[in-house]
């Protein structure tokens, strides 16, 4: 039987069900849903609206920030700074409205100082060929430190005219009980999904991840783009660390320290690959939610405290090997 | 009247002359094999016409008119367009997205518009059935044979209605069935009107599908001739250096 064009044109390589097997976000939501089911049952205080509240809290600020990250990865780069960009940002929102400014000027001073490190990074890497890695270690020092100077190293608590408001900000629920920075993820996740699938600058990324060299012969604006993903990425964490800083209602130096890897381990878990080229808004989610439902259970489950960390990286391990097999398969 | 004529170009590195005084016309619909060994000069050549190098000295003209070009953009601007060695293709994307990477359809307007994936899948298998490829525009480049590879590469150019397209060794490091089907892809070029530069080291290649060949030596053309009054012989020769000039 001839084809016709328009059922080439239709054809695709997967069903639906194929495409689902072969996908690691599915195997991590699988694992989140079974770790929830398995946790209703064997514990009293899982499936508590308490709990339930404060692990989907919980799960944001890290996958806000690894929504960002996932940009980063998918053009086959890192950056190791987000921590300290989220505490630098927090600092700056506190220290700006401590000093009697409104909110709106915290939280437009904390979006700057996170757009112009991004910016920072993003040059140093895009322009002047630096390795991603260097830059953004570096500024994972240099913004820490820069928070201590801005803050003089102390806790911050009072927010001025405007503390209310902050509070209500971060620790609030607007809609129907759910808290206010789980409703600022979903909606920075629908951007980013949307970004991602649907505008050229979302394809360009892509593109920019599978093969760089082919993507600048094409007319690819491959340095503006890469300059734009790191500002991306340090823009979720100032936006996290505005929504933290409302949240716990303190800001201490140490905020954000070592959460670089949370959200690396979360956008990895959730499907991203660190050689570039693939990466989903919902994996980031569900990285970041297993992670989080992961932590919890041990606490529940009554399992010290010190076993976290062996856990979480197993996790990420894991992820990786499923990669890892999934690509075996394809080179036969 | 010629599409794409040199006239006289040279280039020069510092003290190496890497093109020297070369001149040659490009009809349309024409299949010429630019051959010689590595260090001749073809791949300056090239990208002197692909708008990577300024002519140090000499003129171009494509239809009649000088032509200027300052950077590769520019070469495609005038219906220019390259199959570079690596085809430069990214992996993880799919045929239709390689095609039109750079040049993605998109509608809506201005800061609102969004991809059309439907127009993009629609134009790409138009175009692999015009190329009478099989290639298909959902699939990953990442699956893909070397002869589908060359395919995107090659339909890529048809997007904008190329005059000239420039391929550089597409039959190097591919099996012998997928050579054919490059070969046959190069005909279905020629055959819509375009002129094909075919750099290759692959004598079958070149006596198979170009119509004239033009072997380079030293920066210096010395040899321009109808494939149907030389032989492969011949050529190898003129590439050599056994026989001085044809």
């Amino acid at each position: 039987m001839a084809v016709t064009l328009d059922q080439t044109i239709a054809q695709k390589q997967h069903t639906l069900v194929s495409r689902m097997l072969g996908n690691q976000t599915f195997w991590v939501v699988v694992a989140v849903i079974l770790a929830c089911l398995f946790l209703t049952v064997s514990t009293d205080s899982f499936a508590t609206s308490k709990n339930l509240f404060n692990i989907t809290r919980n799960v944001t600020f890290v996958a806000i920030i690894a929504l960002g990250m996932t940009f980063v990865i998918i053009t086959g780069g890192i950056d190791l700074s987000v921590g300290s960009v989220l505490c630098l940002s927090s600092m700056v929102l506190a220290v700006t409205m401590h000093a009697g400014y409104s909110i709106e000027v915290g939280i437009v001073a904390a979006i700057a100082t996170s757009l112009a490190i991004g910016a920072f990074n993003g040059l140093l890497i895009a322009y002047l060929g630096f390795p991603p890695f260097v830059v953004t270690l570096g500024m994972l020092s240099i913004a820490r430190s820069l928070a201590m100077v801005a803050s003089n190293n102390t806790v911050v608590f009072q927010f001025g005219p405007d503390h209310d408001k902050l509070l209500a900000l971060g620790g609030g629920a607007w809609l129907f009980g759910i808290a206010n920075p789980v409703l600022y993820m979903i909606v920075l996740a629908l951007i980013t999904g949307f970004i991602l699938r649907w505008t050229r600058f979302g394809r360009h990324i892509f593109a920019i991840g599978g093969n760089e060299h082919a993507a600048r012969l094409t007319g690819v604006p491959v340095r503006p783009i890469k300059v734009a993903v790191y500002m991306i990425c340090a823009l979720s964490a100032g936006i996290a660390g505005i929504i933290q800083t409302g949240w716990l209602g303190a800001v201490t130096t140490n905020i954000g320290a070592g959460m670089e890897l949370q959200v690396i381990a979360a956008a990895v878990i959730g499907g991203a690959n660190l050689a570039g080229g693939v990466g989903t808004a919902f994996g980031a989610l569900v990285g970041a939610a297993l992670i989080e439902v992961i932590r919890n259970s041990l606490g529940l489950l009554g399992i010290n405290a010190f076993w976290q960390g062996t856990f979480i990286g197993g996790a990420i391990v894991l992820a990786v090997l499923f990669d890892r097999l999934r690509n075996l398969r394809l080179s036969d | 009247m010629a599409v794409l004529e040199l006239v006289n170009v040279s280039k020069h590195f510092g003290a190496i002359q890497a093109v020297n005084d070369v001149s040659f016309s490009l009809d349309a619909g024409e299949v010429v094999g630019l051959m010689g060994d590595n260090g001749a000069g073809k791949s300056t050549l090239v990208k002197m016409i692909a708008g990577n190098f300024r002519p140090s000295h000499g003129t171009m003209r494509m239809d009649g008119q000088e032509l200027v070009m300052h950077k590769p953009v520019d070469a495609r601007r005038h219906g220019i367009e390259i199959v570079h060695q690596d085809l430069a293709l990214c992996d993880n994307l799919t045929a239709a997205a390689n095609v039109f990477l750079g040049r993605e359809l998109r509608r809506g307007f201005g800061p609102f518009s969004i991809l059309d994936y439907a127009s993009m899948y629609r134009r790409a298998g138009e175009i692999f059935a015009e190329l009478k490829s099989e290639t298909r525009p959902r699939d990953l480049v990442r699956k893909m044979s070397g002869g589908q590879r060359q395919a995107v590469a090659i339909a890529r150019t048809m997007l904008s209605k190329a005059k000239i397209v420039l391929m550089d060794e597409p039959t190097a490091a591919i099996s012998v069935r997928q050579v054919a089907e490059v070969l046959n892809l190069i005909r279905q070029l020629r055959d819509n009107g375009i002129a094909v530069v075919l750099i290759s080291h692959r004598m079958p290649d070149v006596f198979d599908v170009a119509s004239r060949v033009i072997v380079m030596r030293r920066g210096r053309k010395v040899a321009d001739k109808q494939i149907a009054s030389s032989s492969p012989e011949e050529v190898t020769g003129l590439i050599t250096g056994a026989i001085e000039v044809a």
